[in-house]
């Protein structure tokens, strides 16, 4: 998800900043972004949590259960109240990932893949780190925060953007992929097992999608997956140079996020270092 | 104040889940000035230490850590968390939670007495989330314990202290025994209140780290939970049904005809 101002309710002020950035770079470079905002919508239960979820975000509007049910029809009825962040926007990682490789490969630039290779062994003057968690012997304040989703496919449910239900432990988003297809999202466990979904964290997904329209009853689970983010302490990201190898890292839940902003940090420190190379008697200034 | 002969300076005992970030949570430790924070162990644990790195940067604080056993639903689980937790942390403090009802996490009481009883005979010193029922309080302290966590309000309500009356009475009736109200604090003044009844300490987690600012609202519990001690220890006056005017009225000035 491209979603910078819904972020904002639980992370730092410069994800915002930088992920509204990100829309662009990735409309501009990605076809297959689409940009039809966000809705956010809560149980009855949870209502104090939406007003709470407003207070701390902006770029959105109020949504009434007439306007839920002018962007999203199928949900008609089903919520009286909702925030429409309207700006945001959202992608299919694999796809866009899939995309940036033939990029590349169109500009010459040779991708390969499954090579085992330790940055300080690569050849070159330069070497970028992006090996996320598997560059914690460089990095030792990386960790892993363990996250689990479920992809579902549903066909009696159409959603045209990225619905959030608040809930009280996991930041809970059903993004559809097309074809019927739905990704359910995440938890986010202070744990650095890699294992398979836990029942507990299945349940609870699988429930969210359930309250949200209850033909999720019957959708057929297609995937269920479960990795490590890598982070820093604050769970910002950071570019650091040791030598020539220039790490990135830390993207922790916002990689597609925070990808272009960190890219051009690590575009910046190479050309700096190419400039002072050109340019002796700046480096002495 | 002191808990299983451990003194502390600190009346305010924090959780350490759902903060954005450990690098918050650290500053909100350490603008809190609390000197205990508890540890979940049921999510972050796994078979192979898989929370190590996140309990690393916990024990970094420098703050003593209460494990506790959240999420555990059975007797077995949590006796089972708990020595997961005496062997990880190295203590024998452990924050007993089973739970009886998964929606309002409201605590088992029955299965409570029955771990506690378990882990006392263990070794343990337990410190078991409880609500305010002076029974179970009683039976509680009959299976071990030496401290007594009773709830404010469900975990994560923000609805503050449910129950005064209640509260009040098991005050009363365990002078001897550190209370420490536990869940459903939502805002300073509830901290304040929970003080003012004589309660030795609360412990609160959602509402510092889920606050806008968890840093700013770590340091406002330590005040409010300062100020209700003070208060306490000052003797506040007990509500009336009248008014007892501070002045006298008789011998006033009257304007008339």
């Amino acid at each position: 998800m491209l979603a910078p101002w819904c972020e904002r309710a639980t992370t730092d002020a410069a994800v915002a900043v930088k992920g509204a950035l990100a829309l662009d770079w990735w409309a501009g470079h990605f076809p297959g972004t689409v940009r039809q905002g966000t809705l956010v919508v809560a149980q009855p239960r949870d209502a104090a949590d939406l007003t709470r979820f407003a207070g701390r975000t902006d770029h959105f509007d109020w949504a009434d259960a007439d306007r839920i049910a002018a962007l999203e029809p199928d949900l008609a009825g089903r919520f009286r109240r909702g925030l429409f962040f309207a700006g945001e926007g959202h992608l299919e990682p694999r796809r866009a990932l899939a995309a940036l490789v033939e990029r590349l490969a169109e500009h010459g630039v040779p991708v390969r893949f499954g090579v085992d290779l330790l940055p300080e062994a690569a050849p070159g003057d330069l070497v970028v780190d992006c090996r996320g968690l598997a560059a914690r012997d460089a990095l030792p304040d990386l960790r892993g925060v363990r996250g689990e989703m479920v992809v579902v496919r549903c066909r009696d449910v159409a959603l045209a953007r990225p619905v959030r239900m608040l809930h009280p432990r996991i930041p809970l988003y059903i993004v559809p992929r097309g074809d019927g297809l739905f990704m359910i999202g995440a938890t986010m466990i202070e744990s650095e097992q890699r294992g398979p979904v836990s029942v507990r964290s299945a349940v609870e997904l699988l429930n969210a999608a359930y309250a949200l329209h209850p033909a999720f009853g019957e959708a057929e689970i297609i995937e269920l997956g479960a990795d490590l983010r890598p982070a820093f302490p604050d769970n910002l990201p950071q570019v650091r140079r040791e030598g020539r190898v220039v790490h990135a890292n830390g993207l922790f839940r916002h990689g597609f996020l925070l990808a272009p902003d960190l890219a051009r940090q690590v575009a910046d420190a190479i050309s700096m270092e190419t400039n002072d190379a050109d340019f002796p008697e700046r480096r002495r200034a | 104040m002191s808990f299983y002969g451990v003194e502390l300076k600190s009346r305010l005992l924090l959780g350490t889940s759902r903060y954005p970030s450990p690098a918050i949570l650290a500053e909100a430790i350490k603008a809190s000035a609390a000197e205990v924070v508890t540890v979940s162990l049921r999510r972050e644990s796994g078979s192979d230490r898989a929370g190590q790195s996140f309990w690393s940067l916990v024990r970094a604080l420098g703050v003593r850590v209460l494990p506790n056993t959240a999420g555990c639903h059975s007797v077995k689980e949590a006796v089972t968390t708990a020595h997961m937790a005496r062997e990880l942390f190295d203590t024998k403090w452990i924050k007993l939670e089973v739970i009886g009802e998964s929606d309002t996490l409201q605590p088992d009481v029955f299965g409570l007495v029955e771990a506690a009883r378990i882990l006392s005979e263990d070794g343990f010193e337990v410190f078991p989330y409880t609500t305010e029922d002076l029974v179970v309080a009683d039976r509680l302290v009959e299976a071990g314990c030496r401290v007594l966590m009773p709830w404010g309000a469900p975990i994560g309500s923000a609805r503050g202290l449910n129950n005064v009356y209640g509260l009040k009475s098991l005050r009363a009736h365990f002078p001897g025994i550190p209370l420490v109200v536990d869940a459903g604090l939502g805002v300073p003044s509830h901290a304040a209140a929970a003080m003012e009844l004589g309660y030795d300490a609360v412990l609160l987690n959602t509402a510092v780290a889920e606050a806008g600012d968890p840093v700013a609202m770590a340091r406002a519990f330590a005040l409010a939970v300062e100020a209700g001690r003070t208060a306490y220890l000052a003797q506040p006056l007990e509500p009336r049904d009248m008014a007892a005017p501070s002045t006298p009225v008789i011998g006033k000035a009257a304007l008339g005809d």
